[in-house]
């Protein structure tokens, strides 16, 4: 019997696990809001880890990755995870009190400080 | 479960980050944008189904699929180790406007792109950012061939505002890149100390 040459093998046939699998099918953060996708997640460097915090394999992952601080866009892409699955592990973390998630005021950008910052940095590359 | 903490203690400067989006119709030049200037990263992203997806996306058969995978790249400037810039290529269609609302939350603004031989492409990312009092501006790419107008008669044919800024550019070339993205940082300071009470668009929900 002949294989077909196009015949998808490996990591070309697509992840073995559906996506939303990884968030046991929720598509919305716990506390119903969602992260932005440049906020910046630390991981809580004091935290305990509480037998009562049931962390999956993908959760002890993020977690991993944010001892050094990381957007959430980052994360995904480091991760090769979309950002909605990305959304819903960062939102059970922050509830365990495991990482903190800096949330800039929602809207445009108002600061001006920061603004000038990033028209000095462009200027100077 | 075991976690080491020693590489947590030290103190840890929450890093600024700022986010630009370029939006344009398909073909507009904005990962060749993007590209000029930053490092391109993949994103990859699980949507929820708009009906504005119905008749496009094919989902005969898959009646439960609510979510879509859509794949979009993004550009980061790591300034210093405490400043970061993004930069984040719209997905042009109208099918995917539900992500612009996500993207368009706290950005310092939009480069609208415009490809002059259709200019039509554009005029959706202009209404949605006028609408969403997001300061932007236009970058008419200058493609080899293309014809060359100048940034007033773009102005009258976008009906932009007399504030918005129109400039010329190469998507290609870093320096030009540059320049765009400086023009827009300007403008939304601009926008700001014009008025101090100016909040920008909707907070988020």
């Amino acid at each position: 019997m002949s294989v077909p040459k196009d015949r998808w093998l490996g990591r070309d046939a697509g992840p073995v696990v559906r996506p939303y699998a990884m968030t046991m099918g929720r598509t919305v953060p716990a506390s119903g809001s969602y992260a932005g996708l440049t906020d910046v997640v630390t991981a809580a460097a004091d935290w305990g880890n509480p037998a009562d915090a049931r962390l999956s394999r993908m959760h002890r992952r993020i977690l991993s990755h944010c001892h050094q601080p990381t957007t959430v866009v980052d994360l995904a892409s480091d991760l090769d995870l979309p950002v909605g699955v990305v959304r819903v592990l960062l939102g059970d973390l922050s509830q365990y009190g495991a990482l903190r998630v800096a949330t800039p005021p929602g809207g445009h950008v108002t600061d001006e400080r920061l603004l000038r910052n990033v028209l000095d940095a462009l200027q100077a590359l | 479960m075991h976690y080491r903490h020693s590489d947590t203690v030290e103190a840890k400067v929450v890093p600024a980050t700022a986010k630009i989006l370029i939006a344009g119709g398909f073909g507009a030049g904005k990962t060749t944008m993007v590209g000029a200037i930053s490092e391109i990263r993949p994103l990859r992203t699980e949507e929820t189904l708009s009906d504005r997806g119905i008749g496009v996306d094919d989902v005969s058969g898959v009646d439960r699929k609510t979510t879509t995978t859509v794949a979009m790249d993004f550009g980061r400037i790591t300034f210093r180790t405490d400043l970061t810039l993004y930069l984040f290529g719209t997905p042009g269609q109208e099918r995917f406007w539900f992500m612009w609302d996500d993207l368009t939350v706290g950005a310092v603004g939009a480069v609208v792109l415009a490809d002059t031989r259709r200019l039509a492409d554009c005029f959706a990312a202009v209404d949605y950012f006028e609408h969403r009092a997001t300061p932007f501006l236009v970058a008419v790419n200058c493609f080899d061939g293309a014809s060359r107008y100048q940034p007033d008669d773009v102005r009258i044919a976008l009906d932009l505002a007399p504030d918005t800024p129109v400039v010329l550019f190469d998507a290609r070339q870093r320096e030009s890149v540059k320049k765009v993205l400086v023009a827009l940082v300007r403008h939304a300071i601009t926008k700001i100390s014009a008025d101090p009470a100016y909040q920008g668009g909707p907070l988020r929900s």
